[in-house]
Formats: structure tokens, C-alpha cells, sequence
């Protein structure tokens, strides 16, 4: 807990709305949230809480109703270098190998040929795949694609890296692997992840803050921090009892919907 | 598919090395050619013995057709006006189809390209389009030979048109059917501009250019003999129009072949590039 606290997304009053077959829907109402540098945030809720749409907004895909998303208190205009994303399909560029996928943003930037080398074979490394450098994505697992994806942000100099349900299509065995890979790198790096997923037990195994978001319209219900020690031990007694603590939190909006 | 029988024959040929001319090995790996050859050659002696048997002077056996081909490429039996000319014919097709085609892409290319990718000009063009798409290129014979005259120019133009729907088609379809996804991963990497254009759509779409050319190359030879019915003096068209005036049914069906071989082979050179070219493609041809 002795990161430097600054300020590197500021999300204000931000509300988005959709026109859906002429009706408006409200995906996004009054937002607010404060990420410093080197934090790790998991953003937890159902489906159609406005999750993935608030990290999609902060990447520059898709623009605010009304509010802002500041990028070191420069509002987000459009998609840029310094947010990576990391899909849940992947989206890999098909006619590219490991190696080029990786290199794909400083061949853009026009970084200089030996630095690119340099930066693709130490990403290569770090995500594990030196043997399978030269393969082309149709030729790998979905772990692999996923940790060629990752590399491709990190070699871009990304330090933000927006993360949408990222190990969701991977086997129970594979996430495990990549969640711990992740947390190396972001520890080794100092990164700062904004993690969307579903899963309550992955939220608190990652994150310094787990975000709970509830639907109709999307809001943030909660700001939780997790100050369990880490490597985080998923059976302890602590984790459980966060676990319950969210778990009953996600859940709140249920009833009241019902009612 | 040719891949899956080249991995198990490989296996197969180094164990049996010394003796590869009689083992397995061998078999598997003529395997295709020789089942290639089952079907035409059963037709052939079928042929053969129906004419021969069925009495019938219209169509003449196999067995005259390949004396016919062997003067027709090579002279020295009817020492007439098409022994050994061939060649001639041959280049000269090939020149209008391969000519024709390349102007095809030429054209169709760049403005699938611009198609599929700038919405005003899809909305200038695309309706006109999708009207004189489905006119058949033999619909054009009688326009075409109005504008440009009997020959040359008149065949040239219609292999051009033959080839250039194909190309034109799905180039657009491949622009318009890049993965959504692959935008945004190239945004979010700092890619912007003409540059989405070069590193994204164009490699995306190659899969789809290239079912263009090999479709639009297929037509192209489909298309000469229509085109060559003008009446130009030279071309495997030509040959076959003057040979079917001539009642030379000998010198039709060699043309015929000829035609069938040349088609085959272009295929097979298009095929071959697009392997090259396309490895990272999972269900490349």
C-alpha cells in the first residue's frame, strides 16, 4: 500500500445513454470513480450492468452522454496508445505471427526497427511463448492467444490496460495460470489494470478494488478494497468471508427488483 | 486436403526407403493422381468402343482426336492450315485471357476497395452494379462488337467483363466483412488513418480477393471462346468456331481439351500463390 497515489483516470458524473429501436435506454447514470497509478481494479456485475460499456467509453470506443473519462485530466476523445485492451475473443490479427501481432503498435508509433526487436523478444519472454514466436494465432490455444493479446499491449508502452472478461473463454485451468501470470506482470510493471469480469472469486483473487456495479440503469453500487496479503490464497477464511460480503452486494438489486 | 495425404505418406516413405517403388509408401502417395485417372480414362475406352461399335460418323473416336492433336501441335499427318499452330492459338488465348484478366484486376481491385470502403461511392455505384451484374457476358457480344468492331478488342473486352464481377464482388465482400473487432484492437494500438487501410483491411481481405481471382481466371477462360467467335483470325476460340464450319469435330474436341488443360493449369498457378501467400490463413485452398 505504498503506491504513489496519482490520479491516472478520473471518471465524473459520466451517464451514457442508447437509443434501442427508438426507446432510450440508460446503460450508465452518474458514474464515479478514481483510479491511481499501479491500482488493480476489477469491475463486478451482472450482465447489462454497463461494465463493459464503462470500460469501452475509458478505451475510446464509444463516447459519454454526459460526464467525463480523463486520462491524466485529459478528457478521452478516442482510442489511443496509452489505454490498451485486452478482448475476450482475442481480436489477434489473423495474417500475423506472435511476433508481428506484438510488434503491430511500435511498427505504428514508428519506433525504430532494433528497439521493436529488442521490445517483441522481451515480451515474447514474459508471456511465455519463445517456441511459438513464429506460429500465426489460428495455430495457438486460446491461453496463448490471450497472453499474445497481453504482450501486445504491454509492448505498445500501454499503462493503462483495460481488460473485458479477458480469460472468460478459457478453461478453469488456463485462467488460473493466466490470472497469476497477470499479477506477476502487473507487479513486476506497474501497470494499472482495469479488470471487467463476472466472476466474484477472480475480482478478489486480482484486485485491489473490486468496483460492484448493479443494472437498470448501471451504476456503481460499491467501492470495495481488498487488503488481503498477496499471493491470495482462495480458501482461506478472509477470502470467504469477502467473497459472502460481495457475493450479497451483487446480489442487493435482485430483491428490490423483484418487489 | 493434399496436405493430410502428404503428412501420412511422409512417415511412410522413410521407413521404407529402399525398396519405395514397391512399398505402401509409394501407393499412398499416387494415390490422387491415380484416382484422378479412373474416371477419365474409363470414358475414353467407353468412347472408343462406342463409336466404334455404335457405328456413328458424327463424332469421331478417341483414338483420331490425339492423331488431330499431335498435328495440330506438332504437323507432319494432314499438313493443312492448323497442322502445328497450336502454339499460336494457345499464346494467343492466353494472351487475351491473362490480358483481359489482369485489366479485370486492374480495375475491380482498387475500386472493390473503394467500394467497400468509402460509403459515397458505394451508394453512387452499387446500384448500377447490382443492375448489370446479372446481364451475361454473352449479352454483351453484339454492344461489344458494335463498339470495338470484329476482333481483337471485341474478345479482349469480353474476357475483361467475364473477370471483372468476380474480382469486383468479393473484393467488396472481403472489405465489408473485416472482423469489427480487428478495428478497434488497431485503434487501441495507436493505428489511424490510411494506415487501418493498409495494415488491417487489405491483408483481411486478401482471402476473399484472392476466391475473387481465381474465380474471375476461371470465367476468363470460360469466356474466350464466346469472345473469340468474333472473328479474329487466331485464338483456341477461333479454332473451334472455323473447325465446327469446317465439320473438323476432330479439331473441336482438341480445341475443347486444350482449353480444359490451360484453365486447369492457370488454376493451379492461382492456387499455388494463394498458399504462398496465405499461410496464415487456417482454411486456405
Amino acid at each position: 500500500m505504498t503506491k504513489p497515489a496519482f490520479r491516472l483516470l478520473e471518471i465524473e458524473h459520466l451517464s451514457k445513454e442508447f437509443d434501442l429501436d427508438g426507446a432510450r435506454i440508460q446503460a450508465l447514470r452518474d458514474v464515479n470513480l478514481f483510479i491511481n497509478k499501479g491500482e488493480f481494479i476489477c469491475l463486478i456485475g451482472a450482465s447489462g450492468c454497463g461494465k463493459s460499456t464503462l470500460l469501452r467509453i475509458v478505451a475510446g470506443f464509444e463516447t459519454a452522454t454526459s460526464g467525463s473519462a480523463k486520462v491524466r485530466g485529459k478528457a478521452v476523445m478516442e482510442p489511443g496508445p496509452d489505454r490498451g485492451m485486452v478482448f475476450q475473443d482475442y481480436a489477434l490479427f489473423p495474417w500475423l505471427s506472435v511476433r508481428d501481432n506484438i510488434a503491430f503498435g511500435p511498427v505504428e508509433r514508428g519506433v525504430e526497427r532494433a528497439e521493436i526487436r529488442e521490445k517483441v523478444e522481451k515480451f515474447i519472454d514474459v508471456v511465455g511463448l519463445r517456441k511459438f514466436a513464429g506460429a500465426y494465432p489460428h495455430q495457438l490455444s486460446g491461453g496463448m492467444k490471450q497472453r499474445v493479446a497481453i504482450a501486445r499491449v504491454l509492448a505498445n508502452d500501454a499503462d493503462i490496460v483495460l481488460m473485458d472478461e479477458p480469460f472468460g473463454a478459457l478453461d478453469a485451468l488456463t485462467r488460473e495460470r493466466l490470472q497469476e501470470e497477470l499479477l506477476d506482470i502487473w507487479q513486476r510493471t506497474g501497470l494499472t489494470v482495469i479488470f471487467v469480469t463476472h466472476s466474484i472469486e477472480e475480482a478478489i483473487f486480482l484486485a485491489d478494488r473490486v468496483v460492484v456495479m448493479t443494472p437498470g440503469p448501471g451504476k456503481i453500487e460499491s467501492d470495495n478494497p481488498i487488503d488481503l496479503p498477496r499471493p491470495r490464497d482462495v480458501s482461506s477464511p478472509e477470502f470467504n468471508d469477502l467473497r459472502r460480503m460481495l457475493g450479497a452486494k451483487l446480489h442487493s438489486h435482485h430483491g428490490r427488483r423483484a418487489a | 486436403m493434399k496436405e493430410n495425404v502428404a503428412s501420412i505418406a511422409a512417415p511412410a516413405t522413410i521407413e521404407t526407403r529402399p525398396a519405395a517403388t514397391t512399398t505402401p509408401g509409394f501407393l499412398i502417395r499416387t494415390r490422387p493422381a491415380l484416382l484422378a485417372l479412373v474416371v477419365p480414362v474409363v470414358f475414353i475406352v467407353f468412347w472408343q468402343l462406342a463409336v466404334v461399335y455404335g457405328h456413328s460418323r458424327l463424332i469421331p473416336p478417341p483414338s483420331e482426336v490425339a492423331v488431330m492433336m499431335w498435328d495440330f501441335a506438332f504437323g507432319g499427318i494432314w499438313d493443312d492450315a492448323f497442322s502445328r499452330t497450336l502454339h499460336l492459338h494457345l499464346l494467343m488465348s492466353m494472351s487475351r485471357v491473362y490480358g483481359g484478366f489482369l485489366l479485370a484486376c486492374a480495375a475491380g481491385i482498387p475500386l472493390g476497395l473503394l467500394i467497400g470502403r468509402v460509403r459515397l461511392i458505394r451508394q453512387l455505384l452499387d446500384p448500377v452494379l447490382q443492375i448489370l451484374r446479372p446481364i451475361p457476358v454473352t449479352a454483351w457480344l453484339p454492344l461489344s462488337m458494335i463498339i470495338f468492331g470484329l476482333g481483337g478488342t471485341s474478345a479482349f473486352s469480353l474476357v475483361f467483363l467475364g473477370a471483372f464481377y468476380p474480382v469486383l464482388l468479393n473484393t467488396i465482400f472481403g472489405v465489408r466483412n473485416v472482423d469489427p473487432k480487428l478495428f478497434e484492437a488497431a485503434a487501441m494500438l495507436g493505428c489511424k488513418g490510411s494506415s487501418i487501410f493498409r495494415r488491417v483491411v487489405l491483408p483481411a481481405a486478401l482471402p476473399s480477393i484472392f476466391t475473387g481471382l481465381r474465380l474471375g481466371l476461371g470465367f476468363a477462360w470460360v469466356v474466350i471462346v464466346v469472345g473469340e467467335m468474333t472473328g479474329v483470325p487466331q485464338g483456341l476460340g477461333a479454332v473451334i468456331m472455323d473447325a465446327r464450319t469446317l465439320s473438323r469435330t476432330d479439331l473441336v474436341i482438341c480445341g475443347m481439351i486444350v482449353i480444359g488443360i490451360a484453365g486447369f493449369l492457370s488454376d493451379k498457378a492461382i492456387t499455388w500463390l494463394n498458399r504462398r501467400l496465405l499461410r496464415w490463413n487456417p482454411q486456405h485452398t
